[in-house]
């Protein structure tokens, strides 16, 4: 996983809002405080980042921290200020409206805090919708949407309208149509947030059940860290619109760069983020001894030992490639450092 | 102006300023006379002939303009032809049939739809709208047309709003989403609905009539220019009013400018855009009366006539078929709108198959018994002798009472006023205006009113503006003196006010010449009766602004009002009302406006203010005349609400329920 190429990569992204901010921003160069104090706002500053083919990468920040302007950056639903967004290997910001369409239509797809489902139209229309846009014709976009439906669950409520769903099944109804057209990435901005909590909980598992599916390439925005450590493969901490630190759920939690990213983490469990992997020792397996994959987390890992095991082993891919020891387990699990 | 002079603001910082002007307007008034004579009489050398000026150009247009080979009248005939056809079509169906004038003997090819088929295809509208309650509802209205026999004019008057509205929804639409996409043609068309909305439409009648000819077409015309406004407004607010992921989700699937606009944005702002067309209906059935004044027939012109011949109860048959339709236009619609989405609409074979069965079996029906086609005239009830009846009695044992009391408003209080009003200098109320302009609302509100009030002086019009204030303005404070306390009192009494809004919602879809028809009859005509007719009229929003300030006072600050020991009326003083003062404000304004635009109508009782001017040049068809005199209302009005509405924003900025910004 690790050796996956780069699907959409961030150099030096800057958005600043204000009257003629790139004239502006020229003449002032990249210096946040001077910028603001020229009466400018630099929503996003500076941000580096690349997200990895198929993995979940997360933009963790509180409200004003510049995550939803970031990912509207990257399709250009805001015109990035200066910098580079590279898509397989395309600069977003040189290509034309008419290619930029072309892309979104076909290769992105987004989810919407509040759903944005058009009051209007069934839940099969709303599906289908994308396609329709792009003038495929009827019954093929319908086939393609009711398959869509069966995925996120709603088999039945095609001919519903919006105001006749829930929350959560609204939101099953925006995922199924942000997934219509196939993209390869897929931008979820706070997509559960509007959602209460038990719901909320039940469309995460629903979210990683389609991602271990799909194997899209996914930024996941959200303000929620408790959200982010369950999903994220890697998280990016952004605060006043720069990125703090980018590492896995595993690096924030044992080794936080900025006492900012320490808050967030000192409530967190360590053994709800340690993976199994961290913490083994690796050689050879006995042939009986149970295996864990390595990406469980410690917490999960418990369990296997209330039999009274010593050991138990893991395993990456169906290959067992070490052991992990009952002592360590309970040490982290009693709050001490792995 | 009125509000100004009567309920002038409280002075806070910066009132050197007020009490200077004010005290130099005073010195003016009382010793200016002879120093100063032209600032208590516009010299007439001075004035602008603005009237000259329009009456030359409407015919310049009429008779010579032309955009290249196409002569302007073509095109105002052009215009006329697209309206007349669907009107001809729709009125063939409904009132007229397929007739053919041979030799001053008119034949009857087919006749129109009859009553039964209208009444049951209304029903099954209102069935499938909005189930059996709506369905009984139209059949009570429809029916109550038909046993007053009013029929054929209501279906006259059915047929004009049918074709009215359509084009006032699409003209509407079209100019607001223009005005929504194009900041410069919104800028543009702002000050133009401003106009549109406040001048009375008696002003423009006289240009639409000579531009358009007498007839139902021009009245449809004139129908647009007054209902299409608030669609446009609408229209604009609700576009962008859409959430910012409507917007986003429409570029994230790639849509087109136009797909992103048709398939995304109007279809989410489509709850607010129905209110539009809800407003467009309401605003055509009220223009039913005026619109008959330049030929458009149908229950107006009976109204119109019943005020002519003073026959109360006629007129009151005629305007209560005017709220039966307009009742069951508006639920009809409401219910439409909650009910439709664009897809159900479409082919729905029961209650289509049931629908084309009942106009056939109508029409079939029909032509074997009469009394299917037209409802018989031996079954029509009416109450004219009864009401004529009332009247006289009440004419006849309260004499000398009504009398008195005309006499003694008269004397104290109306005749008092208007010398006090005619006497001041206008220079002084110019100046008076544009401080109070610069106090609320910075020095471009100032240059407005004073601009304005400058206009109206400068037009020659000072006097007879002057008589439309004092009558707007004691019909307003007598409206607030007996709204206010109602309101009061209803507000914080449920069942009470579920009464009392029934009573105004009903007194607002009554035409305002119904009002004025028995008060003719008992005080006969003169300012008294206007003064009355006016404040019948306007106190509705008095009360109604009141309670809806009163009701939307944060409960937990009651409570906490109570839990300090407060009695009710320190509640009611200290809390209640101090916070509800900016909707009461509000409630001045519409007070005013509703005022502005039932002086008008009183012009008909003979009173002797600019709505009389714009009466007469409607009688003379002289459109410089009456344009400029409905300016002068129009500019009244527009001063008296860019006050008050600058007053009312800065005291919800001091109760920070609106931010100062």
């Amino acid at each position: 996983m690790d050796a996956a190429p780069d699907t959409l990569v961030c150099r030096n992204v800057w958005k600043v809002f204000g009257a003629r901010a790139a004239e502006q921003m020229q003449a002032a160069g990249e210096d946040a405080a001077r910028l603001v104090a020229m009466g400018l706002v630099p929503a996003v500053r500076a941000v580096n980042l690349s997200v990895r083919r198929g993995e979940i990468f997360v933009i963790m920040g509180l409200s004003g921290s510049g995550k939803s302007t970031l990912v509207r950056c990257l399709s250009r639903l805001i015109e990035p200020t200066a910098g580079e967004i590279l898509f397989n290997g395309q600069n977003l910001l040189a290509a034309s409206e008419a290619e930029m369409t072309q892309i979104r239509r076909h290769r992105m797809g987004m989810v919407f805090q509040h759903f944005a489902l058009l009051p209007h139209m069934t839940v099969l229309d709303n599906v289908a919708f994308p396609l329709e846009v792009q003038g495929m014709a009827q019954a093929a976009r319908e086939a393609r949407a009711l398959e869509m439906i069966t995925l996120v669950g709603l088999t039945g409520r095609e001919a519903s309208y919006p105001r006749q769903l829930s929350g959560g099944q609204q939101q099953r109804v925006g995922i199924a149509r942000s997934l219509a057209a196939e993209p390869e990435l897929w931008f979820l901005d706070e997509p559960f947030s509007a959602l209460d909590p038990l719901i909320r909980r039940e469309l995460q598992d629903e979210f990683m059940r389609l991602q271990s599916r799909l194997h899209k390439t996914i930024v996941f925005i959200t303000h929620d860290f408790d959200e982010a450590i369950r999903l994220a493969d890697r998280i990016a901490i952004m605060k006043d619109g720069a990125v703090v630190q980018i590492g896995t759920p595993e690096d924030l939690v044992l080794s936080p760069a900025t006492d900012y990213v320490r808050e967030f983490t000192r409530a967190v469990p360590r053994a709800k983020v340690v993976r199994l992997a961290s913490l083994m020792t690796p050689g050879p397996v006995p042939a009986d001894m149970p295996c864990l994959p390595a990406r469980a987390t410690v917490a999960e890992a418990g369990r296997s030992f209330l039999s009274g095991a010593e050991r138990v082993g893991v395993s990456r891919d169906g290959q067992a490639i070490g052991t992990v020891r009952r002592e360590d387990v309970i040490r982290l699990l009693l709050g001490g450092e792995a | 102006m009125s509000a100004l002079l009567l309920s002038a603001p409280r002075p806070f910082d910066g009132r050197w300023l007020w009490w200077l002007s004010l005290a130099l307007s005073l010195a003016l008034w009382l010793w200016g006379r002879a120093a100063l004579p032209l600032a208590f009489d516009y010299p007439k050398a001075w004035q602008i002939p603005a009237a000259a000026w329009i009456g030359g150009a409407i015919n310049w247009l009429v008779k010579e303009a032309s955009l290249g080979p196409v002569a302007f009248s073509d095109i105002t005939r052009g215009v006329a032809a697209v309206v007349d056809a669907p009107y001809r079509m729709v009125l063939a169906l409904l009132a007229t049939g397929v007739q053919q004038q041979s030799g001053g003997v008119t034949v009857q090819h087919v006749p129109p739809l009859s009553w039964m088929a209208v009444i049951g295809v209304m029903a099954l509208l209102g069935h499938w709208a909005g189930g059996l309650r709506l369905a009984a509802l139209m059949v009570v209205c429809f029916g109550f047309i038909a046993v007053f026999g009013q029929w054929q004019s209501a279906m006259v008057t059915l047929a004009s709003v049918l074709v009215a509205v359509p084009l006032g929804v699409v003209f509407g639409l079209a100019l607001g989403i223009l005005a929504w996409r194009f900041a410069w043609f919104e800028r543009g068309l702002r000050p133009l609905l401003d106009l549109m909305q406040t001048m009375p439409v008696f002003a423009y009648l006289v240009p639409v009539l000579i531009l358009f000819g007498f007839g139902p077409t021009a009245a449809v015309i004139a129908t647009l220019i007054y209902a299409t406004p608030p669609m446009t407004r609408i229209t604009t607010l609700a576009l962008s009013r859409v959430p910012e992921e409507a917007h986003d989700l429409a570029r994230m699937v790639g849509c087109t400018g136009r797909q992103r606009l048709w398939r995304v944005l109007v279809p989410s702002a489509r709850a607010p855009l129905m209110v539009g067309v809800n407003q467009v209906i309401m605003l055509s059935l009220n223009m039913v009366i005026i619109a008959s004044m330049i030929g458009a027939g149908g229950l107006g012109f009976d109204v119109l006539s019943a005020l002519r011949r003073l026959d109360f109860g006629a007129g009151l048959e005629a305007g209560l078929a005017i709220v039966a339709l307009a009742i069951a236009l508006d639920r009809l619609s409401q219910a439409v709108a909650q009910r439709g989405t664009a897809n159900d609409i479409g082919w729905q074979h029961p209650y289509l198959v049931a629908g084309l069965a009942m106009i056939g079996a109508g029409f079939a029906l029909g032509l074997i018994f009469p009394a299917v086609q037209t409802y018989p005239e031996a079954a029509r009830l009416s109450t004219s002798a009864f009401w004529a009846a009332a009247v006289q009695w009440i004419n006849l044992t309260f004499f000398d009472t009504l009398e008195a009391v005309k006499t003694f408003f008269l004397v104290w209080l109306l005749v008092p006023v208007k010398r006090f009003l005619l006497g001041l200098p206008w220079l002084a109320v110019v100046a008076l205006l544009g401080v109070a302009g610069w106090r609320l609302g910075g020095w471009r509100l100032a240059l407005l009113t004073a601009g304005l009030s400058f206009l109206i002086a400068a037009t020659g019009q000072w006097e007879k503006a002057m008589v439309t204030v004092y009558l707007c303005g004691i019909s307003t404070l007598i409206a607030m003196a007996i709204g206010v306390p109602v309101g009061i009192v209803v507000a914080t009494r449920e069942r009470v006010w579920a009464v009392t809004r029934v009573v105004i919602d009903t007194a607002q879809t009554l035409p305002s010449f119904v009002y004025l028809m028995p008060i003719v009859m008992l005080f006969r005509v003169g300012d008294f009766t206007a003064m009355i007719a006016v404040v019948a009229y306007a106190v509705v929003p008095a009360i109604r602004y009141t309670v809806l300030g009163l009701q939307s006072v944060d409960p937990r600050l009651i409570e906490a009002g109570r839990a300090m020991g407060c009695t009710p009326w320190q509640i009611l003083t200290r809390i209640r009302l101090r916070l509800a003062l900016p909707e009461i404000l509000l409630g001045l304004n519409q007070t005013i406006m509703f005022a502005l635009s039932m002086l008008v109508i009183t012009a008909l009782v003979g009173t002797r203010d600019l709505g009389q001017d714009v009466y007469i040049a409607l009688t003379k068809a002289n459109p410089g005349n009456g344009l400029v005199a409905g300016l002068g209302i129009a500019f009244i009005a527009i001063i008296a609400d860019r006050l008050l509405h600058a007053y009312a924003r800065r005291a919800r900025a001091r109760l920070g329920l609106e931010a100062t910004a």
